[in-house]
């Protein structure tokens, strides 16, 4: 694919490969997180119009705890930190460095996971139980299928990392990068979810 | 210059005497048809207008056999487009300020859940949803006339009217021509529409939340009424009448069927 | 000048793998031209099906009693058709066809930018439309409207709606995919030199086309995957008896689905531009203008999807602002009417089919406009939504824009993708019957809408028998008028006279190359097409580099 762009012209100079090689697959993910946002941002305004002008019946509820989402946050927020991290090691040829830091991402992906599954079973509603409820579900089901999409594409570029000179480099690092763009946005949108699910 | 003149003078006169629309029955109708009118004026002078250039343009500029060469190097004329940006938006805009104009007068931006109708005979205190009517209540509580209440439920695949007054239930819908009627609708199952060509008037019947919709009837007769919103396999059989009389008629059928809930026909 | 071999080119999608000659059609090719002719076949087998459960519409309906199929067949005809033409026929053909096989030309590439994914959005069509259409002889189809409006579609049996949705849901994927190629093809894999507004408008189009369908169809895939969850897990999102509220589900459908009818007509906009300059020759007129209005109508297609629900009770200050932002999309819109009539004007056309189907969509568009602008005021559309008036300003939209603009670009690249050329007599003879079989059949819908007669019904009002039956005979006729056409097509492959690299002296660069072009679009360097539209005195350099020279009379140079 390395010479997919080669659009030769007649002048010397532009006749030089384009390096946009990696450059428009990262531009093709940003566009796809963009469309995936608006899949987001579709059932939040579902959620926000539900909450506007359906009132709850009688009898229903729905409470939501703050601890363990404040965690939550906590958990992936610092883990968009530890990924950074990862990505400025590999960039310094420092493989070991980023293997132990994606690794950390991992392991705070996957406790959240865990977390929010503690949080689900200890909800006092259930998925069919009123509007909220199967909307809160739905966003954070979502949410968390995103997550752990986010782990197992974690955890794949931890494996090519461990062989040098493989799959990802700090010149070829573009599956990196790529699951770091993904998980910040997944980080993102559970900001803007905690935001409207929890504190609103 | 005389081409555009003879265009506007076409498309008016299209637009003014040729009919399309059913009989008008509701203090309403008259007012859709005003708005009918210079729609289709102005679409008719514009899509005339739009035609005659095209098929002129096809003929006049043809290529003819043999014929070779390339047009004129015209690559735009900033002039003409900022007059074919200008006039379409003048157009455009005149229009949304006098359907709104229209809409006023057909009482469409009255506060629906201020309505003639008891909020206590509601099951819950919900949101009504607005729908239109000529009958803006306070004009009408000027003139003294207070609406007829009718609740009006819809099923797949039935409209059934209740006249709280005299506790009527009833399959076809009585109104007595000249006084404003408010109708309170909800579904039982799916959105229907509650649809009356004559009066021009539709507002769709929705499960769960309660639509209003309000008009007068000023002429006498029987005109059908529609359901217009996919309900399922019975939709096109989905109908009903709607009986227009003087109030005489209208109040010996109320007091003929009142007390007694058996559906009339 | 130097140039990569075409050997050395593709080296990661090995063409030397793929199966050649005809055969490459039916496979995972990774060739934007295979592509592109595979999404217009398909697109089009597609097509003839819709237009058989038309056919089927129209028959139904020459008698007002329900008589040719039981009621609820017909509801899953109506769905099945709707969804069939739109899913499967204009949005698949105006994008993905002439997308893919047009834009890497068009931005001097070889390929799309990312071949792999292209062929996977081409090839989610066949199995979704497969399993859309075995839906009615397994479970029977969906049957609540293209629109699947709940509790209707929470009611209805749950087999036919749920692969109504898992269907629509991967066409409506294999449609994010394919956008998403497009912008990074055109922001990115522009060929060095190549500005922006140096693009073909075909390009521009499909920008602001892709924008559309990157925003609007995942909102789409949300909604249907709430309603999924309402038929299968019986939560209550739209479901009124569980406390769900339907106006949430419109409020989302429409958000995707009134830029969905830009989607289908942006592409065919550009499409003309690109058609209507080479046969009059002549510069498209205003081409600044043209790409403004392209973006203004993006922006303001994304704010008026709440006209569809005047009706639905919706807040006065909504249906107002509504009203508003709709009726100023005519603007933009007008503006490039006006141009292309400006493009028209002082040309040498010549009136060959491509010509005259683009002017009948010219035609057929401002009249569909107009009553959509009329339909955009509240007052006006109280009266007439949901009746066959709607139906027929979108069949004059999707029919007399859409449909019109592909037979039109089918009659203009034809010999491009071939290397033949059609018939021009049958053309103008399927031109002719469609136009006026199109015209007869939903002229008089407007009529019948606006006296009384709802859409989506099987039985109707006995008054409404006669100008039924007069729009079923315009069917009729648009049912033979595809004979010539499937007629011309298929002969003139083996018949067809030669068309050579360029047939209609166009400046665009997909003419600057054999036809069929080779696998990698050039055989050498790809041009540099800075003036796409430089008819009449702004001379054609590269044409006459690249072709043999033609009998013109010599022009003055700029
Ligand atoms: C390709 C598809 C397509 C396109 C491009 C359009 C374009 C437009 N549509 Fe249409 N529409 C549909 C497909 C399309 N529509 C479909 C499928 C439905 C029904 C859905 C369903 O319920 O199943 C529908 C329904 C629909 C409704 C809802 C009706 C109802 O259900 O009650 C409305 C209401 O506002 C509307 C309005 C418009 C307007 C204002 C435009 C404008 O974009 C048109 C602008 C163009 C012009 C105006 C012409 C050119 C301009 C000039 C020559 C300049 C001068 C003109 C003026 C000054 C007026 N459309
Ligand atoms: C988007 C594109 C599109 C196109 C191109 C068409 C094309 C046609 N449509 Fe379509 N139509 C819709 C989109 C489209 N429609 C939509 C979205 C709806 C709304 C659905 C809903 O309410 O949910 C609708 C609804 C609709 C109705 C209203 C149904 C109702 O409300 O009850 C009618 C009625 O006349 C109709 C008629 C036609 C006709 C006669 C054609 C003709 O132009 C078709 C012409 C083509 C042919 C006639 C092909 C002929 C070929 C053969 C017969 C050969 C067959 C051979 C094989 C299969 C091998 N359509
Ligand atoms: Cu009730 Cu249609
Ligand atoms: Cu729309």
């Amino acid at each position: 694919m390395t010479s997919l762009t080669s659009a030769e012209t007649t002048s010397a100079k532009q006749l030089e490969e384009p390096k946009e090689h990696e450059d428009y697959r990262l531009f093709g993910l940003a566009t796809f997180l963009i469309a995936d946002g608006m899949t987001f941002a579709g059932f939040f305004a579902a959620y926000l119009t539900f909450r506007s002008v359906n009132p709850l019946p009688e009898g229903s509820i729905y409470e939501v705890e703050l601890a363990l989402p404040t965690l939550n946050t906590i958990l992936l927020l610092v883990s968009s930190a530890t990924f950074h991290r990862a990505g400025s090691a590999l960039k310094k040829n420092e493989a070991r460095l980023c293997q132990r830091w994606l690794l950390i991402t991992a392991s705070l992906g996957i406790a959240f996971l865990i977390s929010q599954m503690f949080e689900y079973f200890s909800l006092p509603f259930g998925l069919t139980d009123n509007l909220y409820a199967s909307t809160f579900y739905a966003l954070t089901g979502f949410h968390g299928l995103h997550v752990t999409l986010g782990a197992i594409m974690i955890l794949i570029v931890w494996w090519q990392t461990r062989f040098p000179g493989g799959r990802i480099t700090s010149q070829n690092n573009f599956p990196l990068e790529a699951a770091e763009l993904y998980w910040h946005f997944v980080d993102g949108i559970w900001v803007v979810l905690f935001i409207i699910l929890y504190l609103l | 210059m005389l081409a555009v003149a003879c265009l506007i003078a076409g498309g008016l006169w299209i637009g003014l005497h040729v009919n399309l629309l059913p009989d008008s029955a509701s203090v309403n109708a008259p007012i859709y048809d005003e708005l009918f009118k210079v729609l289709f004026s102005i679409g008719a002078i514009l899509f005339l207008g739009m035609l005659g250039l095209v098929i002129y343009s096809l003929i006049r500029f043809r290529r003819r056999d043999g014929e070779t060469g390339e047009g004129i190097a015209l690559e735009g004329n900033l002039p003409l487009e900022i007059l074919w940006t200008a006039i379409p938006a003048v157009v455009v805009l005149f229009v949304g300020l006098y359907s709104y104009d229209i809409y006023e007068r057909m009482g469409g931006m009255e506060n629906m859940n201020q309505s003639s109708h008891d909020h206590s005979s509601m099951k819950t205190e919900q949101r009504i949803w607005g729908g239109i009517g000529a009958s803006t209540s306070q004009l009408d509580s000027q003139r003294g006339l207070n609406p007829l209440p009718v609740e009006v439920t819809a099923m797949q695949f039935a409209f059934l009217f209740h006249y709280p007054q005299g506790d009527i239930l009833t399959g076809e819908l009585h109104v007595p021509i000249g006084r404003p009627v408010s109708m309170k609708m909800e579904s039982n199952d799916v959105i229907h529409a509650f649809w009356v060509p004559e009066f021009r008037l539709k507002q769709d019947v929705i499960p769960g939340q309660p639509t209003i919709l309000n008009f007068t009837p000023n002429k006498v007769g029987k005109y059908p009424i529609i359901c217009a919103e996919l309900c399922g396999p019975y939709h096109g059989g989905m109908r009903s009448t709607v009986v227009v009389e003087e109030p005489d008629a209208f109040d010996s059928w109320l007091s003929k069927n009142s007390k007694q809930t058996a559906s009339e026909t | 000048m130097t140039f990569v071999p075409s050997s050395e080119i593709n080296n990661n999608s090995p063409q030397s793998l793929q199966p050649k000659g005809w055969l490459r059609y039916f496979s995972f090719s990774l060739d934007h031209k295979v592509i592109g002719l595979q999404y217009l076949v398909c697109g089009f087998v597609f097509y003839l099906i819709g237009g058989a459960l038309a056919s089927a519409i129209r028959i139904e309906l020459t008698s007002p009693i329900s008589d040719f199929m039981a009621r609820d067949v017909y509801n899953q005809v109506l769905t099945l058709h709707g969804t069939i033409m739109i899913f499967l026929w204009i949005v698949p053909v105006v994008n993905g066809a002439f997308g893919n096989y047009l834009i890497p030309f068009y931005v001097g590439a070889r390929d799309m930018a990312f071949p792999r994914l292209n062929a996977v959005a081409f090839w989610m069509i066949p199995p979704a439309g497969l399993m859309l259409i075995s839906s009615y002889f397994i479970t029977g189809a969906a049957q609540s409207g293209w629109t699947a409006y709940p509790p209707l579609s929470i009611t209805t049996p749950a087999a036919g709606q749920i692969i109504w949705i898992i269907s629509v849901l991967l066409l409506g994927g294999s449609s994010i995919f394919g956008g998403i190629n497009f912008l990074a093809t055109i922001l990115k894999l522009r060929r060095p030199g190549l500005k922006l507004m140096q693009l073909p408008m075909y390009c521009w189009a499909m920008f602001g086309t892709s924008i559309l369908v990157v925003l609007s169809t995942p909102v789409l895939a949300g909604t249907l995957i709430l309603l999924s969850f309402d038929i299968v897990a019986h939560t209550g999102f739209f479901n009124p008896s569980l406390g769900g509220n339907v106006i949430v589900y419109q409020h989302l459908f429409w958000f995707y689905s009134h830029p969905a009818v830009y989607i289908m007509v942006l592409p065919a906009f550009g499409l003309v531009s690109e058609i209507l300059p080479v046969h009059c020759k002549k510069p498209l007129f205003g081409y600044t203008t043209m790409v403004y209005s392209i973006m203004a109508i993006v922006v303001l297609g994304l704010v008026v999807w709440a006209h569809h629900m005047f009706t639905s009770g919706t807040p006065p200050w909504m249906r107002l602002f509504f009203t508003i932002a709709t009726s100023f999309i005519a603007v933009p819109t007008g503006i490039k009417f006006f141009n292309w009539v400006a493009t028209l004007w002082g040309g040498k056309i010549s009136l060959n089919s491509a010509v005259l189907f683009s002017c009948g969509f010219i035609i057929n568009f401002v009249l569909g406009g107009i009553t959509g602008v009329a339909l955009a005021q509240v007052p006006f559309d109280i009266h007439v939504h949901d009746t066959y008036f709607v139906v027929a300003h979108f069949h004059y939209i999707v029919y007399g824009g859409s449909v019109f603009v592909i037979f039109s670009s089918i009659y203009h690249w034809y010999p491009k993708f071939t290397g033949k050329m059609l018939n021009e007599n049958l053309g103008r003879f399927h031109f002719l019957i469609t136009f006026v079989g199109f015209n007869l059949c939903f002229a008089p819908q407007h009529w019948l809408g606006l006296n009384g007669m709802p859409r989506r019904v099987a039985e109707y009002d006995p008054q409404f028998t006669f100008v039924n039956q007069l729009s079923s005979l315009g069917a009729l006729l648009m049912a033979i008028s595809t004979i010539p056409f499937l007629w011309n097509i298929i002969q003139s492959i083996f018949k067809g006279e030669v068309a050579g690299d360029n047939p209609w002296e166009g400046l665009t660069p997909e003419w600057l190359t054999s036809s069929p072009p080779p696998v990698e679009n050039w055989n050498g360097p790809a041009p540099l097409v800075t003036e796409p539209y430089g008819y009449g005195a702004v001379k054609k350099e590269a044409l006459d580099e690249t072709t043999t020279n033609k009998t013109e009379s010599p022009k003055q140079t700029e």
